[in-house]
C-alpha cells in the first residue's frame, strides 16, 4: 500500500514549520507525533469530547478532525502557546482555585474552548457558559468547578474593565 | 507545627503541568526506536476459531511482527492472564486470554497483534489478517445464562455459573409468612463503561542486555502488574519495573492488566524493542471492562407501620466472558444492600454468571451502588403500598446514632466482621430534608402541576466501606539536600492524590506542602504497594505517610537536639529548621540533619543513633471505615419528550475528617456526575447476538455540563477511630445514593401516570413510553 505525502508550512504557536506529512495524518497526531507537543489530547479521535481541541486561524477546532494537509499556510495555536501567550492566565488561575481539574485530561480542550468564550466578552449565565462548554467532555469533575472558574474569570474581566 | 495544613483547601500540587499541556501521559512517552501495536479481535461475540491468516499483513508496509499466541508463547509461563483477585477458584481457569486461539468469547476479543513502525501502519495490517470463525450461540442476560439448559457462553468451562453464593440470617420464611406488608419486585441495573477521557495505554520495554523490562502503564495498581508481569513472562522481581506516568482518569478498569498489556509486553521481551499500544475510544467501548449489570428477584416485609422485617430473593451478576478479577462486585452489593438500615432477615441467594460480553469488575463503586439502589428503590415502593411518606419510612428503620459502632449480622468477602464505625444517619437526612426543602415540596409540586409542569423529589441514603486495606506503604525521606520526599505504592489518578500527602506530611515536619515531593506509582521506589480503588488511598495511604511523618520527626529532632546539644523537648520544628524554643540562633536545617546521618567514611555515628532520615510505615487499617450520607434531588421531567432536567442536587456527605475540602468536594461532584450519567444516559446496547452497538460517543452517551446541576454539598465530620488521622474514603462515594435519587424523583414527577422504573438507565425514549402506558397524551 503506498501513501499520499504531503509538503506543508505553517504556523504552529508563532512559529514556521516545514514539514512533509502523509496525506491521512491528522493536525492532532502530527502536532503530538512530529512537533512533540503533547498537551492536545485525544479522547475518541471522532469529534466528540473536544480533548482535541486547538485553535486554527483563531477559530477553534477539532484537531482529530482537521487533516495536518489542510492546515498548510493556517496559524495553529495549542495549550502551550495559548500558556505562552498568558492569554489565558487569570483563567488558568482559577482552575487552581476552584479545582476545576482532577486528571487534567480534558483542561487543555476545556482551556482552549474556554478562551473562547471569554474572548467574546460577553455576559453569560452560568446555564449558557454550561451550553458554551458543552462540547467538552470531562469525566472526573462533574464540570461544576470548571463552569465555577469560568464564570469567576469572566466576572473579573468585565469588573476590570468597569474600573 | 503550621497551624492547618491538613482540613484547608490548599491548592494542588498538580495543576501547574496539567494547566499548560506539560503533563505525561502514556502516550506522551516516546522511548527511541519505539515499534507501535494494534490488534485483530474478534467480530463474534462467540465463536470457534478455525484459523487465523497472516500472511498479507505481514506483507504490509511498516510490519515488523504479527503475532498470534502460539508465537509469543515461548516468551510466557501460561496462555492466561492471571487473575489480579484471589477468588475462591484457582486463579489462572478463568482469566481472559493472552490472545485468543481456540475460542472467542466476546466481540473485541484480542486475536492477534500486529507491531510495525507506527500506528498507522499497525492498523493498516490488522486490517489485512483474515480470521475463520465458526459461530456460536452468544449469551447476553445473565438470567437466562444461569437456567440449566442455557447454552454455553464458553464451550471450555463447566457451566456458565461461575459460583453461587447464600448469605443472610434470621428466618426470613417465617417472616415472609406472617408480615403484613410484603412487596416484590425485578430490578435491572446496567452496565456502563468508565470512559476515562484517557483510554487504557502501554508502552512496554525490554532491554536484552540487562534483561529489564520497563512498562509505563496507564494503570491503577503498579505493584500488582508487576506480580502478574513477573509470574507471566517467567522474570524475577528485579527484571520488571512498572511506571505509571500521569493518569488521565482511572475509575476502576485501569486496575486490570488486560490481554494488551500482556502480549505488548511478551512481544517486546521477545523483539528487545519497547512496544506502545494506546487504546482508541471505539476498543475503550468494546474492550475495557464494564460494571453494573445485575438482576435482582427480590421481596421486601415490613410490619404495618412500616418496619422492616426481612428481605429475601435473588442476585444475579453478570460477570462477563471471563473471570478476571474475582467475585467482590457480587458480594459488596449484596451486603451494603443493607445501607444504614435495621433489617431483622436477610436472605439472598447470589448466582455469579459468565456472558458473552467483555468482562465485569470493578468501576467507581465496584458493587456498592447495585445493593445501594436495591435497598431505596425497595423502601420507596413499600411506602407507598403502605402510604406513608418516604422520608417517614427510612428514618423509621435507621440506625439511631446512639446504636453505633452498629454491628450488621453478616461478613464481608474477606470474613470481615461489617461494624460501623460512626455518622448520625438521621441527622444527615433530616439536613438533606431542610437543605431541599422537603417539607414544603408538595405545595410547590401542586402548583407547578397548575402550570403544566411536572417536579419531582427523591432521596437515597447510603453507608460505603472505604479504605480497604490489607496495607498501603508510605515511605518520608530527608536527603543530604534537605528536601523531604514521599514514596508509597499509591497511585495518583488525578484526584488530587499528591497534594493530600502533602499536606499530611508537611504538617507533621513543619515545611510547607509544596515543599515535599511525592513520588507515587513506581515499583522501584517501594517493595510493595496496593493501589488506588475501593476508596482507599487517602485512608491507608495517608495514614502510612502520617505515621512515617511522624516517625522522621521524631528522628530529626532527637539528631538535631544532638546536633545543638538541647534536649529534645525544648526543639521545634518550622520552615525545614529546627530550634531551640525562644533561642531562634541555635538552629539546624534539615540538611544539616540529614547529613549528620548520611555518613561518612570511617566516622562513627553519634552514640544511639541509626544511618539515614527516613521511615517507611505499612498502615494495616485493621477494618474497613464506613462514610455515609444521603442525597436528594428535585427534577423536572417533560412527559412529552421525555427530557429530565436536574433542578437541584444536595448531597450531605460524610466521610470523617476532610484532609481538603475542596479535593473531597470534587470528588463527590464528579461521582454524582457519573451517577446521572448511570442513571439517565449511558447505555452501552448490545443486540440479542452480542454485538455492541453503541460503540462511540455518539452512540454511548454521557452527561456534558448542560446537563447537569450546580451541586450543593454539605459536609457532616464524623472522625474515625479507625486509623490515625481520623479520614474516611470518598472517591466512589458521590456515585451511591444517584440512581435511586433520580429514578424515584422521575417516577414522583410522574406520579398522575403511575410511572414505574424499575431499571436504568431512564432515557427519554423509555420515559414516553411509560407515559404512554400510563394513559399520558390522550
Ligand atoms: S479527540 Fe477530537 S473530539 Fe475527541
Ligand atoms: S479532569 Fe479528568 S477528564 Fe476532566
Amino acid at each position: 500500500m503506498a501513501y499520499d505525502f504531503l509538503d506543508i508550512k505553517l504556523i504552529v504557536n508563532g512559529e514556521q514549520v516545514s514539514a512533509r506529512v502523509p496525506a491521512r495524518m491528522h493536525l492532532v497526531d502530527f502536532l503530538r507525533m512530529e512537533l512533540e507537543l503533547t498537551g492536545s489530547h485525544l479522547g475518541c479521535e471522532h469529534g466528540i469530547c473536544g480533548a482535541c481541541s486547538v485553535r486554527v486561524d483563531g477559530v477553534v477546532v477539532r484537531g482529530c478532525l482537521v487533516l495536518a494537509a489542510q492546515c498548510d499556510g493556517s496559524d495553529v495555536l495549542t495549550i502551550e502557546g495559548l500558556s505562552e501567550s498568558k492569554e489565558v492566565v487569570d483563567l488558568q488561575n482559577t482552575f487552581v482555585e476552584r479545582n476545576a481539574m482532577q486528571c487534567g485530561f480534558c483542561t487543555p480542550g476545556m482551556l482552549m474552548t474556554a478562551a473562547e468564550l471569554l474572548a467574546k466578552n460577553d455576559k453569560m449565565a452560568r446555564n449558557e457558559i454550561r451550553e458554551f462548554m458543552s462540547g467538552n467532555f470531562c469525566r472526573c469533575t462533574g464540570y461544576h468547578a470548571i463552569i465555577d472558574a469560568i464564570e469567576i474569570t469572566m466576572e473579573a474581566r468585565r469588573e476590570e474593565e468597569r474600573s | 507545627m503550621p497551624d492547618g495544613i491538613v482540613g484547608n483547601s490548599v491548592k494542588r500540587l498538580e495543576d501547574a503541568e496539567l494547566l499548560v499541556g506539560e503533563a505525561r501521559y502514556v502516550d506522551d512517552i516516546n522511548p527511541p526506536g519505539l515499534l507501535h501495536a494494534s490488534f485483530v479481535r474478534s467480530e463474534f461475540a462467540h465463536a470457534k476459531i478455525k484459523g487465523i491468516d497472516l500472511d498479507a499483513a505481514l506483507n504490509s508496509p511498516g510490519v515488523v511482527a504479527v503475532y498470534t499466541l502460539d508465537q509469543i508463547m515461548d516468551v510466557m509461563t501460561t496462555d492466561r492472564v492471571p487473575a489480579t483477585f484471589p477468588a475462591p477458584q484457582p486463579r489462572e481457569e478463568f482469566g481472559s486470554y493472552v490472545l485468543a486461539h481456540d475460542e472467542v468469547c466476546y466481540v473485541g476479543e484480542p486475536l492477534a497483534m500486529v507491531i510495525a513502525q507506527s500506528r498507522y501502519e499497525a492498523e493498516d495490517a490488522a486490517a489485512l489478517v483474515n480470521v475463520d470463525y465458526d459461530p456460536l450461540d452468544a449469551m447476553t442476560d445473565c438470567r437466562s445464562a444461569a437456567q440449566p439448559d442455557a447454552s454455553a457462553t464458553d464451550t471450555r468451562n463447566k457451566g456458565n455459573v461461575f459460583s453461587s453464593v447464600s448469605m443472610g440470617y434470621g428466618d426470613c420464611k417465617s417472616v415472609f409468612e406472617n408480615a403484613p406488608n410484603v412487596i416484590s419486585e425485578t430490578l435491572y441495573q446496567h452496565r456502563g463503561v468508565a470512559l476515562s477521557m484517557e483510554c487504557r495505554g502501554v508502552v512496554s520495554s525490554f532491554d536484552k542486555r540487562r534483561g529489564k523490562l520497563t512498562i509505563w502503564a496507564s494503570c491503577q495498581q503498579p505493584h500488582g502488574h508487576k506480580a502478574i508481569l513477573v509470574d507471566l513472562l517467567g522474570l524475577s522481581e528485579d527484571q520488571v519495573r512498572v511506571i505509571v506516568p500521569h493518569l488521565g482518569g482511572g475509575f476502576g478498569p485501569k486496575l486490570i492488566l488486560y490481554p494488551e498489556d500482556a502480549s505488548v509486553s511478551a512481544a517486546s521481551v521477545k523483539l528487545g524493542k519497547p512496544i506502545k499500544w494506546i487504546e482508541d475510544r471505539r476498543e475503550h467501548l468494546l474492550t475495557t471492562t464494564q460494571e453494573r449489570d445485575q438482576v435482582w428477584e427480590v421481596e421486601l416485609a415490613a410490619d404495618r407501620e412500616g418496619r422492616l422485617l426481612g428481605l429475601r430473593g435473588k442476585l444475579y451478576h453478570d460477570q462477563g466472558a471471563y473471570t478476571v478479577r474475582g467475585t467482590n462486585i457480587p458480594f459488596s452489593a449484596a451486603t451494603t444492600i443493607l445501607g444504614p438500615y435495621i433489617l431483622p432477615n436477610y436472605q439472598i441467594e447470589v448466582s455469579v454468571v459468565h456472558t458473552n460480553k467483555v468482562p465485569s469488575t470493578s468501576m467507581r463503586g465496584a458493587g456498592h451502588p447495585q445493593g445501594n439502589f436495591t435497598m431505596e428503590r425497595l423502601i420507596d415502593r413499600m411506602a407507598e403500598k403502605i402510604g406513608i411518606d418516604p422520608a417517614e419510612i427510612r428514618s423509621l428503620n435507621l440506625i439511631p446514632s446512639d446504636s453505633i459502632p452498629y454491628e450488621q449480622p453478616l461478613r464481608t468477602q474477606a470474613g470481615q466482621r461489617i461494624i460501623y464505625d460512626g455518622g448520625d444517619y438521621l441527622k444527615c437526612q433530616e439536613e438533606l430534608m431542610r437543605t431541599l426543602d422537603y417539607s414544603g415540596f408538595s405545595v410547590r409540586q401542586q402548583q407547578a402541576k397548575s402550570k403544566g409542569r411536572y417536579i419531582g423529589m427523591a432521596m437515597a441514603n447510603y453507608v460505603k466501606p472505604t479504605g480497604r486495606g490489607p496495607f498501603e506503604s508510605g515511605l518520608v525521606r530527608i536527603g543530604t539536600s534537605g528536601k523531604v520526599s514521599v514514596y508509597t505504592g499509591a497511585v495518583a489518578m488525578g484526584q488530587g492524590f499528591r497534594t493530600a500527602m502533602a499536606q499530611i506530611c508537611s504538617e507533621q515536619l513543619g515545611i510547607e506542602p509544596d515543599d515535599v515531593i511525592i513520588v507515587a506509582g513506581d515499583t522501584d521506589t517501594v517493595s510493595n504497594g496496593i493501589g488506588g480503588f475501593a476508596s482507599r488511598q487517602t485512608v491507608c495511604a495517608g495514614s502510612a505517610i502520617h505515621m512515617a511523618s511522624l516517625k522522621v520527626r521524631k528522628k530529626v529532632v532527637s539528631v538535631a537536639a544532638h546536633l545543638l546539644e538541647a534536649s529534645e523537648e525544648d526543639l521545634e520544628l518550622e520552615n525545614g529548621k529546627v530550634f531551640v524554643k525562644g533561642v531562634p540562633n541555635m538552629v539546624v536545617c534539615f540538611r544539616d540533619v540529614a547529613n549528620a546521618v548520611a555518613g561518612i567514611p570511617g566516622v562513627a555515628l553519634p552514640e544511639g543513633i541509626s544511618a539515614g532520615l527516613e521511615a517507611e510505615v505499612k498502615f494495616k487499617p485493621e477494618n474497613v471505615t464506613y462514610a455515609n450520607g444521603a442525597h436528594g434531588c428535585e427534577v423536572e421531567v417533560d412527559p412529552e419528550t421525555g427530557k429530565v432536567q436536574i433542578l437541584r442536587y444536595v448531597v450531605i456527605h460524610d466521610s470523617g475528617r476532610l484532609i481538603n475540602p475542596l479535593i473531597v468536594d470534587g470528588q463527590v461532584q464528579g461521582g454524582i456526575t457519573l451517577g446521572v450519567g448511570h442513571a439517565l444516559y449511558e447505555h452501552m446496547i448490545y443486540d440479542e447476538n452480542g454485538n455492541p452497538l453503541s460503540t462511540n460517543l455518539a452512540e454511548y452517551l454521557v452527561p456534558t455540563a448542560p446537563e447537569v446541576p450546580n451541586y450543593e454539598i454539605v459536609h457532616q465530620i464524623s472522625p474515625t477511630e479507625r486509623n490515625p488521622i481520623g479520614v474516611k474514603g470518598v472517591g466512589e462515594c458521590g456515585v451511591m445514593g444517584v440512581m435511586p435519587a433520580l429514578l424515584t424523583a422521575v417516577e414522583n414527577a410522574l406520579q398522575d401516570f403511575g410511572v414505574k422504573l424499575n431499571s436504568y438507565p431512564v432515557t427519554p425514549a423509555i420515559i414516553v413510553e411509560k407515559v404512554l402506558e400510563g394513559g399520558g397524551y390522550s
